[in-house]
Parts: C-alpha cells; sequence; structure tokens
C-alpha cells in the first residue's frame, strides 16, 4: 500500500465573553427565553444600524497577541451575503479583506515534541441565530427561529493546513480552547455553543506537491468527535483514492451515533457571498500604543506557567502539564498552595483526590464542593496529625459531597486521631491476645506477620489510631515477649 | 389667506404673539389635504388623529407657559422611509406594506422632541430607488404644477406636499438627488446635507454611503430651521460626524460680496435644456450683480458619475434589501413549497420592477469575477470624483449648476428606459458620490409654467455658505413666492 | 453583454423569482445598463485607491454595557407567523 499524508485546517469559532453583544446592547447571556435578547438592531429591521463593541475589538486583539499574529494597523469589516433564516439581515459582517490579525502561530506538543501550528487569520463577526426544528420530541412542520444568540461577538480562528493528523488536531483545539480561558476571553464551552469547530481534510501521496481533494467536515460536537470525524475522513479518502474513485470537493456532517461523515448534497449551489466592505462601519485602527496596552493585560500563559510550576514548585514535568491545562485547575492548586505550603501534598490530592472525585459526577474544577482553602485546612489537620492520611481521605469524601468544612466533619463524626500511647497500648494488648498465630509467626522472624497486627489495630479504632504510634508500640511490645 | 399657506418661520411667529394655536394649524394643513391629495397623491399614511392629539398637547403646553422646541406645534411630513414608532414604514413597497415600526428613527426623535407634529408619511419611489416617484407601489404621485408631470423622486411625495401646502415642511432622503431633484421639479428648496451630518438611525438604507436625510422648505429659512433640528452626532449611527453644529440661521445674512462661485463647465453642454440653461445663467448674472466672484471651474470627472452611482449604489442596495425575506416582518408570498420556494417568491412578488433591477445589477457587480472590474473600478472611480471637488474648493466656495438638465418630465415617459431616467439624475449624483452638502432652490420656470432648480454645491460640512448664497438669492428673487393653482 | 443564463444565476443568487418575460426583459437592460456602464475603462485606474467611505472615521464604538431588549411580543408583533415564541419558516434542509 502506498504512504499517504493528511493536511487538516480547522476553522474555530469562539464566542467572546462581552456582556452585550457585538453590534447592539442585547445581551449575551444563554439560556433566556426565545427571542427576549432581541432587539430592531439584530433582528433585522429595516433602518437599523450596527455600532461596534469597544470590549469585543479589545479581546479579539488580546487573543491575537497571545496567538503571535500581527495587528494590521488597519482593519475592516465586510458583509458576507447568504440567505438564511438564521441571519436576520441575509448578511453576516464579518471581515475578509484586511481581517483584524493575521500571521500568527500555535505551538502544540510537550517540549520534548514542539510543533508549530500557523493561524492564516483571525476575523471578528457576529453570530447567527438559532434554528429548532422539533420542540421537545414533537416535531414541527416548518423551522423556528430564535435571535438570541444572533449578534453574539465571534472570533473566527483559521488555522494554515499545518495539522498532520486528527490526533494533531484534538491538542491544537485543547491547546487553543486553554489559551484562550487563560485570557479570559471565552468560555470556550462546545455544549453551549461557545466554540464550534469544522475541519478541512484531504489526504495525498507522500512526497506529492499540491494538495488533494478537500472536504469541509462539520456538526462536530465535542473534541473527540472531531477527531474521530477526522480519523473516518482520512480512512474514507485514502479508501477512496486506492479505489480509484474521484474525491468531490463539498461538506460532510459528522453523524455522531452512526460514526461517520455523510455527504451535505442538498446544497444546490456555489458558494458566492459576494463580499464588500460593510458601509455602516468605519475602519478599526489599532495604534501601536493601544495594542501595547492590550498586550500588558495579557496575563501568564498556559506554557509559561507550566514552566513556572516547574521551577517554583518542583513538580515533574507530567504533573505541571496537567495542572496547568487549565486555568481554573493551576488557580485552585495556587490557592491551595498559598495556605498549604507543601506543593508536592498539594499535587498529590489535586490530582488524584480532587479530579477523581470531580470526573465521576462530571464537574468542572470551578464547580468544585470543596474550595480551595478547605483542601488547605483538611491537609493542615493531616499535618498536625489531628487526623490519619486514611482518615483525610474519608473526610475529604464528605467534604466533596456535603461542602462542609473539615474541621466540622472530624468534629461531628469524632475523627480525631488516636495519639494516646496509654490507650493505643491498651488496643494493642488485646490485639495480641486475639492474634496468637500472629505473634508466633513473627517470633519465628516473619516481619510481614506485623502487618497484619498493625491491621487488627486500625480496625478496632476505625483506622483513628496514629499509625506511627502503633507501629512502635507492637515493635516494643513484641520485641519484649 | 390660509393658514396651510405660510412658511414654518411665519407661523411660528404668530405663535409666539399667540394669535394662532398648532391645532388651528394642523387643520388648515387637514383641510387643504382634503381638497387636493385626491389629485396628488403626495401621502401613503395620514395620522390626522395623532397630529390633532399632538397638536392639541403641545397647545397646552405653551398655554401652561412651559419651554418649546424650535419646532412648536408646526406640522412636518415625513418620507415613508424612516420609523416612526408604532406607525407603518412602507418605503412605498408591497414588500413593507404592513410593517409597523417598533422604533423611532433619530431624526424622527429630534423633530418629536422639538415639538414637530407629523401629518403623514409621503410617497417614494419604491424604496428611493427613482427619480420620478412613480415607482410607487401605492401608486404615482402627480406634479402641482401640471398633474400630468412627474413630482421628481424618489422624496416626491415630500416635495409635492410642501409645493402644494399639504404640509408646511418636509423631511427627505438623498442618495443620488432624491431631494434636490424633486424639490427643483416642484419649486420648493431642498437640502442635502453633508454625509455624516444627519444620523441615518431609523432610515430605512438604500445605499449606506451614499443616503443621507434632508429638509424641504418653502424658502431657505424654513430649511435652515429644519436643519437645526435635525442634524448632529448619534451614537446610533457610526458614521454620523462628531461635529459641532453651528446655528444654521444665523448664516441667513443678505451677502453675497466676496463670495467666490465656481461654474463647472461639464454641467452646461449638450443635453442641458435651453430653459433650464438660461434660467441658471441668468441666476449667476443676478449673484455675480449682487457682489458674487464667479469663475469657471472643471470637474473632469463629471461624465462618469452615473456609471459610478449605477453600481456602488445598488451593490450596496443588494445587501440593504436581503433582509426583506418574509421571515421576521413583511410581506410573505402565501403558498409555497420550500424555503428556497418562500424566499424567492417573497421577494419576486414583493418588490416592484426598478428594485429587482436594482438588486440584480448590484449582486451581478459583486458576484464572483466581476468584482474588481465592476465594484472596485467604481469605488476607484469615486475617488477620482471627490478629488475634482476638493481641488474646486481650493478656488471656490460654493459651485453653481442646474439641479437637473430639465425639467420635470411626463408621467411614462421614461418608465421604459431605465438608462434614460437614470441620466435624469446626472448633476445630482456627484455631490453623494463626494458627500458633500447640496441645496436646490427655484430660479424660474419654463414656458409651460414647470419650475427650474438651481443647485448650490459646497465643501463638506459648509452647509452654511449654502444657506448664506441661497438666503441671498431668494431675498431677492419671487420664484419661491409662486404656488401652483389646484 | 450578459446572458439570460447569468441572469438567471444572479436571480437565483437574490432569491428573486422572475418570470420568463422579466428574464428577457432584464436581459436586455441590465445589458444595455453594463454597456454605458464600461465607459469607467476609459479611465486608468491603476494607481487610484478605491473610495468605500467619503469619512475620515476610525474606532466608533460603544460600552460593553447591556441596554434593554425589546419585548418579546414587540419583536414577534410583524413576523408572519409565529409558534412558540419564534419566527416560524419552511423547513430548513440540513
Ligand atoms: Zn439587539
Amino acid at each position: 500500500m502506498a504512504e499517504y499524508e493528511t493536511v487538516i485546517g480547522l476553522e474555530v469559532h469562539v464566542q467572546l465573553k462581552t456582556k452585550s453583544k457585538l453590534f447592539c446592547g442585547c445581551s449575551t447571556e444563554f439560556g433566556a427565553p426565545p427571542n427576549t435578547h432581541t432587539c430592531p438592531v439584530c433582528t433585522g429591521m429595516p433602518g437599523v444600524l450596527p455600532v461596534v463593541n469597544r470590549q469585543a475589538v479589545e479581546y479579539a486583539i488580546k487573543s491575537a497577541l497571545a496567538l503571535n499574529c500581527e495587528v494590521p494597523s488597519r482593519s475592516i469589516f465586510a458583509r458576507k451575503n447568504y440567505f438564511y433564516p438564521d441571519l436576520p439581515k441575509n448578511y453576516q459582517i464579518s471581515q475578509y479583506e484586511q481581517p483584524l490579525a493575521q500571521n500568527g502561530y500555535l505551538e502544540i506538543g510537550t517540549d520534548s515534541a514542539k510543533k508549530r501550528v500557523g493561524i492564516a487569520r483571525i476575523n471578528l463577526e457576529e453570530d447567527a441565530g438559532k434554528l429548532l426544528h422539533n420542540i421537545g420530541s414533537r416535531e414541527i412542520d416548518g423551522s423556528l427561529v430564535d435571535f438570541n444568540r444572533c449578534g453574539v461577538p465571534l472570533l473566527e480562528i483559521v488555522s494554515s493546513p499545518d495539522i498532520k493528523s486528527p490526533e494533531e488536531a484534538y491538542t491544537y483545539l485543547t491547546t487553543l480552547k486553554n489559551i484562550l480561558r487563560y485570557l479570559e476571553v471565552s468560555d470556550c464551552d462546545m455544549e453551549k455553543g461557545s466554540l464550534r469547530c469544522d475541519a478541512n481534510v484531504s489526504v495525498r501521496l507522500v512526497g506529492k506537491k499540491e494538495l488533494g481533494v478537500k472536504a469541509e467536515v462539520k456538526n462536530m460536537n465535542s473534541f473527540r468527535a472531531i477527531q474521530k470525524a477526522l480519523e473516518y475522513e482520512v480512512t474514507r479518502q485514502i479508501k477512496a483514492l486506492e479505489s480509484e474513485e474521484r474525491i468531490v470537493q463539498e461538506t460532510r456532517l459528522w453523524d455522531e451515533k452512526k460514526e461517520r461523515t455523510y455527504s451535505m448534497r442538498s446544497k444546490e449551489e456555489a458558494h458566492d457571498y459576494r463580499y464588500f466592505p460593510e458601509p455602516d462601519l468605519v475602519p478599526l485602527v489599532a495604534e501601536k500604543k493601544r495594542i501595547e496596552n492590550i498586550r500588558k493585560t495579557i496575563s501568564e500563559l498556559p506554557d509559561m506557567r507550566r514552566q513556572r510550576f516547574i521551577k517554583e514548585y518542583k513538580l515533574s514535568q507530567y504533573d505541571a502539564g496537567v495542572l496547568t491545562s487549565d486555568k481554573a485547575l493551576a488557580d485552585y492548586f495556587e490557592q491551595v498552595v498559598k495556605s498549604y505550603n507543601n506543593p508536592k501534598m498539594v499535587t498529590n490530592w489535586v490530582m488524584v483526590e480532587l479530579l477523581g472525585r470531580l470526573n465521576t459526577v462530571n464537574k468542572q474544577v470551578r464547580e468544585s464542593p470543596v474550595s480551595p482553602g478547605q483542601l488547605a485546612d483538611l491537609l493542615k489537620l493531616m499535618d498536625k496529625g489531628i487526623i490519619s492520611g486514611k482518615i483525610a481521605k474519608t473526610v475529604f469524601e464528605e467534604m466533596f459531597n456535603t461542602g462542609k468544612n473539615p474541621q466540622a466533619i472530624v468534629q461531628e463524626q469524632k475523627l480525631v486521631q488516636i495519639t494516646d500511647e496509654k490507650e493505643i497500648s491498651r488496643i494493642v494488648e488485646e490485639v495480641l491476645k486475639e492474634n496468637p498465630d500472629a505473634v508466633e509467626e513473627y517470633g519465628k522472624g516473619k516481619q510481614k506477620a506485623i502487618g497484619h497486627l498493625v491491621g487488627q489495630v486500625m480496625r478496632k479504632t476505625q483506622g483513628k489510631a496514629n499509625p506511627q504510634l502503633v507501629n512502635k508500640i507492637l515493635k516494643e511490645r513484641l520485641l519484649k515477649k | 389667506m390660509e393658514l396651510c399657506e405660510l412658511t414654518g418661520n411665519e407661523l411660528l411667529k404668530k405663535m409666539e404673539k399667540k394669535e394662532i394655536s398648532s391645532e388651528e394649524i394642523v387643520r388648515s394643513v387637514y383641510n387643504r389635504i382634503n381638497q387636493v391629495e385626491n389629485k396628488l397623491h403626495s401621502f401613503v399614511t395620514l395620522t390626522e388623529e395623532e397630529a390633532s392629539l399632538q397638536a392639541r398637547n403641545i397647545d397646552g403646553n405653551m398655554r401652561k407657559g412651559e419651554s418649546r422646541g424650535l419646532l412648536a406645534g408646526i406640522p412636518v411630513a415625513i418620507k415613508d422611509n424612516m420609523c416612526i414608532k408604532n406607525v407603518k414604514t412602507t418605503c412605498s413597497s408591497h414588500i413593507l406594506e404592513n410593517f409597523i415600526s417598533p422604533y423611532e428613527a433619530t431624526v424622527v426623535k429630534k423633530l418629536r422632541d422639538a415639538g414637530a407634529v407629523f401629518i403623514g408619511k409621503t410617497n417614494m419611489d419604491e424604496f428611493a430607488m427613482g427619480s420620478s416617484t412613480e415607482n410607487s407601489y401605492f401608486g404615482i404621485t402627480r406634479n402641482p404644477w401640471d398633474l400630468d408631470y412627474i413630482p421628481g423622486g424618489s422624496s416626491g411625495g415630500s416635495a409635492t406636499a410642501v409645493a402644494s401646502d399639504e404640509t408646511i415642511l418636509a423631511i427627505g432622503s438623498d442618495t443620488g438627488g432624491s431631494i434636490r431633484q424633486p424639490a427643483a421639479c416642484c419649486g420648493v428648496v431642498g437640502l442635502k446635507p453633508t454625509y455624516g451630518r444627519v444620523s441615518r438611525y431609523g432610515l430605512v438604507a438604500f445605499a449606506s454611503s451614499l443616503d443621507q436625510i434632508g429638509p424641504f422648505g418653502k424658502d431657505v429659512e424654513d430649511v435652515a430651521l429644519l436643519m437645526n433640528v435635525i442634524s448632529g452626532y448619534d451614537e446610533n449611527d457610526s458614521t454620523s460626524v462628531n461635529v459641532e453644529v453651528p446655528d444654521f440661521t444665523k448664516s441667513l445674512i443678505e451677502n453675497v460680496k466676496g463670495a467666490k462661485i465656481g461654474i463647472p463647465r461639464e454641467y452646461f453642454v449638450e443635453g442641458l435644456d435651453g430653459e433650464v440653461e438660461r434660467a441658471v445663467k441668468e441666476a449667476i448674472e443676478l449673484l455675480e450683480k449682487l457682489g458674487a466672484k464667479t469663475l469657471q471651474i472643471s470637474l473632469p470627472h463629471t461624465e462618469y458619475g452615473v456609471a459610478v452611482y449605477y453600481l456602488i449604489a445598488p451593490s450596496e442596495a443588494s445587501a440593504n434589501l436581503a433582509r426583506y425575506d418574509g421571515v421576521r416582518y413583511g410581506y410573505r408570498s402565501p403558498e409555497t413549497e420550500n424555503l428556497l420556494e418562500e424566499y424567492e417568491k417573497t421577494r419576486g412578488e414583493g418588490f416592484g420592477a426598478e428594485v429587482k433591477r436594482r438588486i440584480m445589477l448590484g449582486t451581478y457587480a459583486l458576484s464572483s469575477g466581476y468584482y474588481d472590474a465592476y465594484y472596485l473600478k467604481a469605488q476607484k472611480v469615486r475617488t477620482l470624483i471627490k478629488k475634482d471637488f476638493d481641488e474646486a474648493f481650493q478656488k471656490v466656495d460654493v459651485i453653481v449648476t442646474p439641479t437637473a438638465p430639465t425639467t420635470a418630465f411626463k408621467i411614462g415617459e421614461k418608465v421604459d428606459d431605465p438608462l434614460q431616467m437614470y441620466l435624469s439624475d446626472i448633476f445630482t449624483i456627484s455631490a453623494n458620490l463626494a458627500g458633500i452638502p447640496g441645496i436646490s432652490l427655484p430660479c424660474g420656470f419654463s414656458k409651460k409654467g414647470l419650475p427650474i432648480g438651481l443647485q448650490l454645491l459646497a465643501k463638506p460640512f459648509d452647509e452654511e455658505v449654502l444657506l448664506r448664497i441661497a438666503y441671498t438669492y431668494e431675498k431677492n428673487t419671487d420664484w419661491h413666492k409662486r404656488k401652483p393653482a389646484l | 453583454m450578459i446572458t439570460k443564463k447569468e441572469v438567471e444565476y444572479v436571480a437565483r443568487l437574490a432569491r428573486l423569482k422572475l418570470t420568463e418575460e422579466e428574464k428577457e426583459k432584464y436581459t436586455k437592460q441590465l445589458g444595455d445598463i453594463l454597456e454605458y456602464i464600461n465607459k469607467l475603462n476609459e479611465l486608468d485606474t491603476e494607481k487610484v485607491e478605491p473610495t468605500s467611505h467619503v469619512l475620515r472615521l476610525s474606532n466608533v464604538f460603544r460600552e460593553d454595557k447591556v441596554r434593554p431588549s425589546l419585548k418579546q411580543e414587540e419583536i414577534l408583533a410583524n413576523a408572519p407567523e409565529v409558534e412558540a415564541s419564534h419566527f416560524k419558516v419552511k423547513k430548513v434542509i440540513e
């Protein structure tokens, strides 16, 4: 079989986190009743005019700078003309010639295998409304339109065709999402539609110069789905080439259930968007000073933070990578460390206990029922020997379920560690009496037998006995025998 | 003399002296409408009840001594492409026949705040596309000076209503001459302000980079008064300019001594009607006699204006009019099989012939493969036309031209020849392309008794010089005092 | 200058249903107009900047403040067809 190489370009749309829409004062809040965040401007009534939201432009420039783009001193809006019921004016105010930013790149991968994916251009544009084809399970004899989302600012981030595999596409997307979240310009939440992605994919024989015929793949609703859809497409296209079928340039939709793409044949015409400069808006001019001021608002980006974590907290590459892969998680970690300065311990607890629990209930870090302060308090209780490590895990579980403070849980459930040597000696005596076999084995030199005896003591105290003390007292006692 | 025959300024003086009330003025205007409207058809919608109520409120406020606006109690007619809240805005189109605006245009709001009384919405060429008001879904408007002739367009209803005393003042919009040319045809004064002087928010867009709202009046003084009310920056219009608005009535000084007036040779060429040429030349001689200095100038790219205009305006219009699709408002074709047909039939049936022609032209000019040859080329020639004016205004204060090459033409005469119709805008179009202000005022009559218009053009934001020269001319002539016999 | 086929293509782009008669008429009229427009080719514009706007404005912004929207019934008041507080159209097929 011949060798093929894959060429992928991604077009990502992210909603910017402004309070109001791009061209009118309507709220961008998600989840309002249909057509209540709407006004004459965003529903395209006769005679209305757009006015640009300053914050949206600043978020856009901030994103562009973080993605290493050139921000030309002048950019303009353009009308993109096509008819669709979710597009009230039947043109979208977007950008075409003279975009907001261009020629950037995004670094993906780890330190040992870094790669740059080009960012061809970044456009600022307005979102469309939402179409509904059924109400609940009831099919409608038409389509319904809700314009609440219409006019929300969108950033269109177009990558160069530098991505060589579906897996790389996945990495690109997670890296991009992470950066935009770090910048606090977008939630990048695919479920809420604040991040959407279309992919252009083609394959060609290795060594061939010209690109293969590409397919545009749409309708994926998670990063994993994008990866799967691309994997499917690559296989499909290679198969087609192998059997000498012609690949047509087309738009294909991903079917999540059947895990395959299918052709969108209903498209009855070629795109002819008739772009021209938007006459209702004036040019955006980005003066050097303004750009520098915006650059100053860029906080530490994920990669820089990862490096810092390794240096400052002496974390492993891997741990630092996981912790900084999500701004909220990294913030959480640092807040815990601030009140409980033992980064290694905090790392273990955050990565194992916290992330584990969050995963099982499918929650985000920022929704965690245990606050960073509460986790620090728990770790302090353990440090002071008030509770054992084992008990701490039980307490954490309780904190996670109830949101209560660790001190309260320890008191309520009487989980304070037993450190009274007399009390422990008493229980040790009991255990020795009840386990003559183990005592005998130990006497014969089987060191392991002590483990069993410790376990018995812990069981009797519901885990509350201080394990170091139990060990010490047991050994002393057995030696005396 | 009936109250409706007076000017706005005359009525305001009488009201100040408490000789008359707004209610009386409104009644007089409506009496006139009842007499002549069936002959003229200046209006699409009349709002007599609301107008009477508004007038009574203003009278009440004045009796209480509350502060009055600049236009307190004066009737104003609004072209039907500007939104008055809770009133129909049809643009004289089938597709917007039943559209009731849920919001108010900035200009309307300013007029309302100044105490203007809204008489009704005036007829126009559908979506302001035309030069004769023959392209209205609701029927043609007739020229009050001769009912067989067109009143000009597209603001034909506003011009007719002012000329026939169906209103005191009126507002129009001008994309390629749509205020100045009907003002000339109807023997009234009409001004197109500098692009950016008046907010376009609430003006139904035809060609966004050319559209500008402006006033109609029976004399220059009334036009200045309206300019004081409607001008100014608006945060809802990114293309309105934040410059200080002068008191335009202060520029009404009867003095043109030393004013430098340019006469562009490209406007006095073949195709210019002899009677029009004579009237305009006599006007120029009068201005010279009054102390103005005239000099020949050249605007070399004048002949390309119409071609540039008929690429840029339809291109912008093709996008601006895409929103009329029967989804959110307006006409929807009743029986269609699928979405594509719903769009195509709605728009095919909802728009008239001229609107469809221009949408087609604009769509074509922007379509793949033609953009550079047409749209971009037109934008470049637009630069040359603008440069012509920039250079001319280094030498002169105003430019004088005929407003139109002929007096009003006969109804039906050019309906089947769009190109000939387009060429009737040849003298007004350049001002829109260059964004400069222009005024048209009466300067004579043809033998048939049809009015002739004199156009004055000035550099951006210099409406004051236009008003001063127009005022001086008007003070020394009495063309504007003639009334059509109806 | 412009063919009937192009007229049909443009009419589809612009979502205009034209009768046969209209297609014929527009083919002729648009042809005449385009021929007139071709006089622009007499001018060399190689080095001329295009004017899309006569104004020299830039950076006209509004602040990111939420302003009241219209009421749902006001937005829907002019709609030809409404269902469940949505605008309703013929089925969109994807
Ligand atoms: Zn809105």
